[in-house]
């Protein structure tokens, strides 16, 4: 019974989709899709909206208008360009202006980080705006953010739900067709957690439901872990694992032994 | 290092290195060692070294993981660990899994032995490496010394399976999900294929035994083999003398170096302290092999970047190089070609290496003892197929880092392997050619260098009012290295006793043709002399 | 070694001949009439510290002061041990007690290596050797000598003769390793086939759909659109082979807009309004295909790059993998938890014989 007031729900939610947002959304394959579906991620609609007064809801128009309309659309509809921004929540606009990823400098397999475009105050108008316009994923709590959690845990659910991209030791991947799966280190906590809960580009939602904030939190807790504890054995080399060692013996290690040899051999000035 | 009580008690003025050796020779006659080998010559070349580097590198493995076993457990038994790194406080593993766990953070010098063990082992197989690629391109492994190159491709496979068995001990992440590899590709092979996978891991995968198996092989059956094979590698060097370079003096029928006693013995021993000594600078100052960070093994975890370590790295590049949809059902049995035809082409490749000195010997008919070393570019043909085997793993070895080499250099992973089909194809032909044209012009460069001296650069008006540069002459012992080598022609095809041509002889001349139809005929005597009066 | 020569001559810059001597056939080698002669071992160059007494005692002070610092070294590591504790628990003392006694051993070992090679370099006697060689293969004589043992041992046996006893022995022989060999039977379980074990996984009718790690039921409105979950069957953590049945159970699930999905008509009640579980056991080695794209709805395989394309059934769109991933038929139980329909209706993971 309750699963089929949930398809309602989800039905009416659907409908105040632009219809064809999906099929765009797929066919170019690229942009701020992530915070899309959020939309109809029922655990991340809390009312963020009362945080926010309405004039930075005004002042985000202005500047979504002035900056971001041109490919999301003037009522951030969507356009063939780029998704709907409807329903994607305060969090989605915080992560992808908040890291620099948009405005988007060119198309390309992916948005990339860059040097950040606005203020924090202006990033947050943005996010009092788009936020406005229908509950979606809010900007996350401070004490999910303090990196106090179960770091065993958190290494766990990382391991589990995001290594296979990122690497075991955050250091990024490869994903198909040139996408990549970034590095997080230097990713501030907020941005960590905005991503899991807003699914940015290729990168699955992890809703509450499925990683529930106490989770989230472990796992920014793993993540500050390694990055305040560097290795105890050394350098890393990138923690890119046994590539890097490999090239580093032969061209580091084997290399200075041979250029040694060929002092050990020469004969004495 | 005389002792005042051997002074004492003996008439005569003895020292005790005297007296000591003397109670030794006269129990086991180690004088006739002594004489046999303690002036015994080795020739002094860089490039006579590698081989020391692994021996080195191999007796450093040898004294860092006696240390290990004192505090490894080759057990899969469920522990909870509560050693000091936090992220894996509480976490379930195996006990092989803690232990190492426990060497790295709990044990004085643990984390710095294990480093030093596993750098040592990444350095024992380059050091093979490269050792095999000088004997190669040199020719070193012509009569008398091929079986010598057996042996010593043999020790190549045993530390290639050395390094694999140890990688997996510790259980982690990372190599179990090599070992998970394994299995996959153990359970593909036609027959019995289902059964060894079973064997080997005594029942369903993972199981509870691989560790322990792994470490018997790896503590205990493959380093005898290594020690006996290094011992008889070692034995057939010292029969065999060790091969010198072309140069002034030397020829088929000497050695020339310094002598074991003091010289040598000073250098190889002196050797093997900065071998070491590297090796645990790196280990002190580069981590390796993470553990703590990959996690115990789970079958469903994995992370980005996962790679063998780099001497399996061709293996694993053969297996993503395969294009996809290659299986078949075939009388009622799966034939999965996509395992099949990575092994068949390894397997195919490694026996190639094996036999390469029997063939060129089959090849060129040359019966004779070799003790002097070939300069690549004076042997083209074998210099150019050796580029294109070199080419050829290169390739393999690339591919099984496809995903990073892609987003280090911003392509697409899609697009670096394609690209690597390609180029396991083309690249070793193309390498072939042009390897080849490149010793052939090396070859001519030297023999006008040979006949005509040095360009100076110093440019001569004559009396004729006529430019011409002058050439510096060498002098007789410069260039002797330039004009002592040995070339072959390719072998005429002539009917048996029988007057028939048979199809072994055909092919026979055909190789002989491939190997020597380009080549350069050796400066003569005559030549030279002409040479001079040019200038 | 009865031919060898090691005199360990000094040489003299007198020409040793370049004539060839070696016996066998030379193949195809070509020989060179008239061909250069080898002009013999050039003269002997000595080093500025045979010339210079003042530079032989510096080499000299060099020598022993590097045997002393490597002395240092080695104290240096000793103390390092003993001053840098680890037992606090704290990861940066573990760093801290790594470099220091590995500083200090890299020290004491360089030192010795460097010190005994400047000594041989620039100390010791510097004029070379030569040792004669001879063929490899023994003197006339000797093999002569070898061929009439082997025939003596022949006849004093009739090893040749009596071939009814030679032959019986090579089939004895043979035949007595072949007990050893049966015996690495018992490597695997006696009583168990491993057709049937990769045949099957512990997936059931009606079992539930549960996190991994922690093994809680998933409701199917958990599971968000462009969301993905790491599931494991319910209870496996209970099991006492747990990690085999883990390599084998392991499942991904995701939820697409149906209308992304095109099943077939035999897979079409396998979804839940749009939500899909496949292996997660990639078909090519068995690594973990845990890559999902929301966006591409294409999952990868992070070991050799295998491709699969979620929207029609898994089916392979790049890398080695042959086969799609085995979907995992999926409904909803009474109190809108995810249930399996059945196990996989094929064996997941890697190909192998016995597999149709």
């Amino acid at each position: 019974m309750r699963e089929t007031t949930h398809k309602n729900a989800r039905k009416r939610k659907t409908g105040r989709r632009h219809p064809l947002a999906t099929v765009a959304l797929i066919a170019i394959g690229l942009g701020l899709t992530g915070g899309a579906y959020a939309a109809f991620n029922a655990t991340g609609s809390s009312a963020d909206a009362a945080t926010s007064s309405s004039s930075d809801v005004a002042s985000g128009k202005k500047l979504f208008q002035a900056n971001c309309a041109t490919c999301h659309g003037l009522e951030a509809q969507g356009t063939d360009e780029a998704p709907s921004l409807i329903g994607v929540g305060a969090a989605a606009v915080d992560f992808q202006v908040g890291t620099g990823r948009m405005p988007m400098a060119m198309q390309g397999p992916q948005a990339e980080q860059k040097p950040v475009q606005f203020t924090q105050k202006e990033i947050d108008q943005l996010a009092a705006y788009v936020a406005s316009l229908a509950p979606g994923a809010a900007i996350p709590d401070e004490r999910y953010l303090d990196g106090n959690g179960d770091a065993a845990k958190g290494a766990e659910l990382f391991r589990v739900n995001c290594a296979m991209c990122h690497n075991v030791a955050g250091a990024g991947g490869a994903l198909t067709q040139g996408k990549f799966a970034p590095s997080l280190h230097g990713v501030t906590a907020r941005h960590i957690y905005e991503a899991m809960i807003t699914g940015p580009q290729n990168m699955p939602v992890f809703n509450d439901r499925n990683i529930t904030p106490e989770g989230k939190r472990d796992i920014i807790t793993y993540l500050q872990y390694i990055q305040k504890n560097p290795s105890p054995g050394g350098f890393e080399l990138g923690s890119l694992g046994p590539v890097a060692e490999g090239l580093f013996i032969w061209i580091f290690g084997l290399g200075s032994i041979v250029a040694l040899t060929v002092w050990i051999t020469a004969k004495s000035n | 290092m005389t002792a005042t009580t051997a002074t004492e008690t003996t008439a005569k003025k003895q020292s005790f290195t005297a007296a000591a050796s003397n109670y030794i020779d006269e129990r086991t006659s180690i004088s006739a060692v002594v004489k046999e080998f303690g002036r015994k010559i080795f020739p002094d070349h860089w490039s006579f070294l590698l081989g020391e580097i692994a021996l080195y590198s191999f007796i450093v493995i040898l004294i860092t993981g006696t240390f290990l076993t004192f505090f490894f457990q080759a057990s899969q038994a469920d522990v909870i660990y509560h050693g000091s790194w936090v992220p894996l406080k509480g976490i379930q593993m195996s006990a092989a899994m803690n232990s190492t766990l426990n060497i790295s953070f709990d044990i004085r010098g643990g984390l710095l032995v294990r480093q030093m063990h596993h750098w040592a082992a990444l350095l024992f197989v380059a050091s093979i490496g490269l050792h095999m690629l000088r004997i190669f391109f040199t020719g070193a492994f012509r009569k008398p010394r091929e079986l010598n190159w057996v042996i010593g491709f043999t020790l190549f496979v045993l530390a290639m399976a050395e390094g694999f068995t140890g990688y997996s001990l510790p259980d982690d992440l990372l190599s179990g999900n090599g070992l998970r590899i394994i299995s996959g590709m153990v359970q593909g092979i036609p027959v019995i294929g289902t059964w060894l996978n079973f064997l080997i891991f005594g029942g369903e995968f993972p199981g509870d035994a691989i560790v322990g198996r792994l470490y018997t092989l790896h503590i205990l059956l493959l380093p005898a083999l290594v020690v006996a094979f290094i011992a008889l590698h070692l034995v057939f060097v010292v029969v065999h003398k060790h091969t010198q370079y072309a140069g002034p003096g030397r020829t088929q029928q000497n050695v020339a170096g310094y002598p074991i006693l003091p010289v040598y013995a000073a250098k190889a021993g002196g050797f093997f302290f900065i071998v070491f000594g590297v090796l645990a600078l790196m280990a002190s100052l580069f981590t390796i092999n993470p553990i703590w960070m990959y996690g115990p093994y789970d079958p469903s975890p994995i992370s980005a970047g996962t790679q063998p370590d780099w001497y399996i790295g061709f293996a694993d590049g053969m297996l993503r190089l395969i294009p996809p949809h290659l299986e078949t059902v075939w009388l009622g049995h799966t034939w999965v070609w996509y395992i099949i035809i990575p092994i068949v082409i390894l397997v195919l490749f490694l026996i190639l290496v094996a036999i390469y000195p029997f063939v060129e010997a089959w090849v060129t008919g040359d019966k004779r003892e070799h003790h002097i070393l070939d300069r690549p570019r004076n042997q083209a043909t074998r210099t150019a197929i050796g580029a294109a085997g070199v080419t050829f793993y290169a390739v393999m070895w690339a591919a099984a880092s496809s995903d990073i080499v892609a987003t280090h250099f911003k392509l697409t992973m899609e697009g670096v392997i394609h690209a690597l089909q390609v180029t396991l194809i083309v690249g070793p032909i193309l390498a072939y050619f042009v390897t080849k044209r490149i010793c052939i012009a090396l070859q001519k460069k030297d023999r006008s260098i040979a006949l005509h001296g040095y360009e100076s650069g110093r440019i001569v008006k004559l009396p004729g009012g006529e430019f011409i540069e002058v050439h510096q002459p060498l002098d007789e012992y410069e260039r002797w290295r330039l004009v002592s080598y040995d070339t072959y022609q390719p072998l005429m095809l002539r009917p048996n006793s029988r007057g028939k041509i048979t199809f072994g002889n055909r092919f026979r001349a055909g190789m002989s043709r491939w190997f020597f139809e380009d080549r350069l005929e050796p400066v003569s005597k005559g030549e030279l002399e002409s040479g001079h009066g040019h200038h | 070694m009865a031919q060898d020569d090691n005199g360990g001559t000094e040489i003299t810059p007198a020409a040793s001949s370049a004539v060839d001597h070696r016996p066998g056939d030379p193949g195809t080698a070509v020989m060179v009439q008239n061909a250069p002669e080898n002009p013999g071992f050039p003269p002997h160059r000595p080093r500025i510290t045979d010339k210079d007494p003042r530079k032989e005692r510096r080499a000299e002070r060099t020598v022993y002061t590097l045997f002393y610092v490597s002395i240092v070294g080695s104290i240096w590591a000793i103390a390092a041990y003993i001053a840098f504790p680890i037992e606090s628990g704290k990861i940066s003392d573990v760093r801290v007690s790594t470099l220091a006694i590995g500083l200090g051993m890299a020290l004491a070992l360089l030192a010795i290596g460097f010190g005994a090679v400047h000594w041989a370099k620039a100390l010791m006697h510097d004029k070379e050797g030569i040792d004669l060689r001879h063929p490899v293969q023994g003197s006339e004589e000797t093999r002569e000598r070898s061929v009439e043992i082997f025939q003596q041992a022949d006849q004093e046996s009739g090893f040749g003769r009596r071939t009814l006893i030679r032959n019986s022995l090579i089939g004895a022989l043979v035949a007595f390793p072949l007990p050893a060999i049966v015996l690495f039977r018992g490597l695997g379980p006696m009583n168990e086939d491993p057709v049937k074990l990769l045949s099957h996984t512990m997936w059931r009718k009606g079992m539930r759909l549960t996190r991994d790690p922690s093994g809680t039921p998933i409701k199917a409105s958990d599971v968000t659109i462009g969301s993905v979950f790491h599931v494991i069957p319910e209870g496996l953590n209970d099991k006492e082979d747990a990690l085999n049945q883990k390599a084998k159970a392991a499942v991904l699930l995701m939820r697409l807009d149906p209308k992304d999905l095109h099943p077939s008509p035999a897979k079409k009640d396998w979804a839940y309004d749009g939500i899909v579980a496949y292996s997660k056991i990639c078909t090519h080695v068995g690594c973990p295909v845990a890559l999902y794209e929301q966006q591409t709805h294409h999952l990868l395989c992070p070991c050799h790059q295998s491709q699969f394309d979620i929207t029609h059934e898994a089916r392979v769109i790049f890398g080695p993998a042959s086969r799609p991933l085995p979907q995992l038929p999926i409904e909803v139980d009474a109190d809108g938890y995810l249930v399996a329909q059945s196990d996989f209706h094929e064996p997941v993971g890697p190909s192998f014989w016995e597999r149709h």
